[in-house]
């Protein structure tokens, strides 16, 4: 009897997951989705209202990281007020919001790594799910614990020192950013007291990545053997090949390393990418045209921009980006559980990055804002935490926005998700007469892997359980399981 | 009034871009105002989207924390209860509870403020700034309550 078995909603992943899978006759795992109700129409909201509200406007797509979407729209916008496409802000402009999102990028992998996946990497994908989590990482490995809270708040205050508050932060402006960073902010950022101390955020992600390294010797078969799939990586470049987060052109390239998109100017990537919809699915899944929809997807974040970059331009984080090259002999890896290490290499870099940037006198002065010829239509491109986010307006003469299209990290990593599930469901499933914990746990943990992200701000006050269902072949539920 | 005022923490959060949502935010904008009129200097006053890892150092300074989020329950207009700690986590990846943040800072700073939860009922979550009359209406009371509660600590 065939049977579907269905996992909803997915645990710490914000807004509502589900994964379904399809058994046939003798067991094995016929078909594998990942469902995702993903808020849709926020595009059509922006339509006709001033093109400088985006910037603002945006952050109400995501409590979680609304600086990306914040930069992105701004960066959007200098191209409409005549700024150039990325090359063209004053110093002081450029470095406070790369500023920004460094510190954006520091305190959300911080939250990732010490929050999600250290849990798992101490405790086991096995354990209990009430005991993998960070009351039990205090319990027994305090320091640890007090390293995650502690590099999430300093890279909140970065934000707060950039944008100029927590909640709809307004420091990037069409054409610039709106302050310079104060002599105080820069003082307690560089050297506050114990915890806002940036040598001491450095010495912390060196920390974490010799913990990661350690786990990963220890533990070869789980970082290296679970759920690897090969697949095209894309991600922004800086022009010369360097890990840039912020900046640069668009470059892909195949699972054998091979360029596929060839450093593209991303204001034209509409001529390159392409969103498909499928009839069981909310989110799209992004392509490369040329490569077209069956085997044209591509892995966004921090895994891919390691395996696009050559090189890191800190000193810290590229030794510890040749290691990982090394490791992987050179070639791109396909290993999702090497997201966590990526991740934690680009803690490192944004920690680096956020020293040099304090240490900067153009933060403290010079000019916020460039202006030129206005245009019609502009593009916007960041790496967000979670991967590559686009935004694209296009404006009347009125100045007010005629057309918006988002496409945001995780619905980039769509199709990389579905390929993830499925490897592990047919792996742990397969054959298998009951649904155990330990099994569901594991596709959850191939989905954590891409820190996926669904902007549901909306945070109701209740409790959302997992829920878990079985139907035979012809859709007769005779199972359900749930987990409070 | 005998001794130091305990020091209070009132922490308001949501998303005031998604209407109702900013009910939390809404209250800690209102007694910011009080408490700068009357010179509360013992009161004190922070706001986010969301709770997260790090609010479990931001409260551990204080003697009383008081979280005020939206409700989509049915209750009545508001509710105001004691914080229990708890090591439940939500199910959620990018947001704690407020009784979780309490645990962590129990765990992890070794320190346990008293800690209340107001929770205001809403009833409209869209893309929008304003807030609806019967929100506002029920943040008003809240405000009231919270205000009162405030001098009663501070006697």
């Amino acid at each position: 009897m065939g049977q579907k078995i269905t996992i909803e909603p997915v645990t710490r992943v914000e807004g509502h997951g589900k994964v379904t899978i399809h058994l046939d006759n003798e067991g094995k795992v016929e078909q594998t989705r990942l469902h995702i109700v993903e808020f849709r129409g926020f595009e059509r909201f922006v339509q006709g209202r001033p093109y400088w509200e985006m910037p603002v406007l945006v952050q109400r797509l995501c409590g979680i990281c609304p600086v990306s979407h914040h930069l992105a729209a701004a960066k959007a916008l200098d191209v409409i007020v005549g700024a150039g496409t990325g090359e063209g802000l004053t110093p002081t402009g450029e470095k406070m919001r790369r500023l920004m999102h460094y510190g954006q990028i520091f305190q959300s992998h911080s939250l990732h790594f010490f929050h999600l996946a250290s849990p798992d990497l101490l405790f086991g994908i096995d354990a209990d799910p009430l005991k993998r989590n960070i009351i039990n990482v205090a319990i027994q490995h305090r320091d640890l614990a007090v390293q995650g809270v502690m590099m999430r708040k300093y890279g909140q205050e970065v934000i707060k020192a950039t944008a100029g508050k927590k909640i709809h932060g307004t420091g990037a402006i069409a054409g610039g950013i709106n302050k310079h960073l104060t002599e105080e902010e820069r003082e307690y950022l560089l050297h506050g007291d114990e915890y806002m101390d940036i040598d001491k955020m450095i010495s912390w992600s060196q920390d974490a990545l010799e913990f990661f390294k350690d786990y990963h010797k220890k533990n070869k078969a789980l970082i290296d053997g679970f759920a690897e799939f090969p697949g095209s990586h894309l991600s922004l470049v800086r022009k010369d090949g360097a890990l840039d987060l912020y900046h640069g052109v668009l470059r892909a390239v195949d699972a054998e390393g091979k360029k596929i998109l060839h450093d593209v100017d991303y204001q034209d990537y509409y001529k390159y990418i392409d969103e498909e919809v499928r009839s069981w699915s909310y989110m799209k899944f992004p392509y490369l045209k040329e490569i077209g929809k069956a085997s044209g997807w591509y892995t966004v974040g921090p895994l891919a921009r390691m395996n696009t970059a050559e090189f890191i331009d800190t000193p810290l984080a590229q030794k510890e980006f040749e290691y990982f090259k090394q490791y992987n002999e050179g070639k791109p890896s396909h290993k999702p559980m090497h997201a966590h290490w990526a991740r934690l290499i680009e803690i490192l870099h944004a920690a680096e990055k956020i020293k040099q940037l304090l240490n900067d006198p153009d933060l403290m002065e010079g000019e916020l804002v460039t202006k030129g010829t206005k245009q019609f239509e502009g593009v916007g491109l960041i790496e967000a935490p979670r991967g590559t986010l686009f935004h694209h307006y296009k404006i009347g003469e009125n100045d007010m926005i005629t057309m918006a299209n988002l496409i945001v990290s995780t619905t980039n990593n769509n199709q990389p998700m579905n390929e993830a599930v499925n490897q592990v469901a047919v792996k742990v499933m397969t054959g298998r007469k009951e649904i155990t914990e330990g099994m569901m746990n594991a596709v959850e943990v191939a989905i954590r892997a891409y820190d996926p992200c669904l902007s549901c701000a909306t945070h109701a006050l209740g409790k959302m359980p997992l829920e878990f269902e079985v139907y035979d072949r012809y859709n007769n539920l005779i199972e359900r399981k749930f987990r409070h | 009034m005998t001794g130091k005022p305990p020091k209070i923490l009132i922490y308001g959060y949501g998303n005031p871009g998604r209407q109702d949502d900013g009910l939390g935010i809404g209250l800690v904008e209102e007694i910011d105002r009080w408490r700068t009129e009357t010179g509360l200097d013992h009161v004190f006053t922070d706001s986010n989207y969301q709770l997260n890892l790090e609010d479990a150092a931001g409260i551990a300074g204080y003697d009383v924390v008081i979280f005020a989020d939206a409700s989509r329950e049915e209750i009545r207009d508001f509710c105001f209860d004691p914080l229990i700690p708890s090591d439940k986590t939500e199910f959620s990846m990018h947001a704690v509870s407020p009784a979780f943040i309490l645990h962590l800072t129990r765990f992890v700073f070794h320190q346990e403020p008293e800690a209340y939860l107001m929770h205001i009922r809403g009833y409209a979550w869209e893309f929008m700034e304003d807030m609806t009359d019967l929100a506002k209406t029920n943040l008003a009371g809240a405000v009231e309550y919270i205000k009162d509660f405030v001098k009663q600590l501070s006697s």
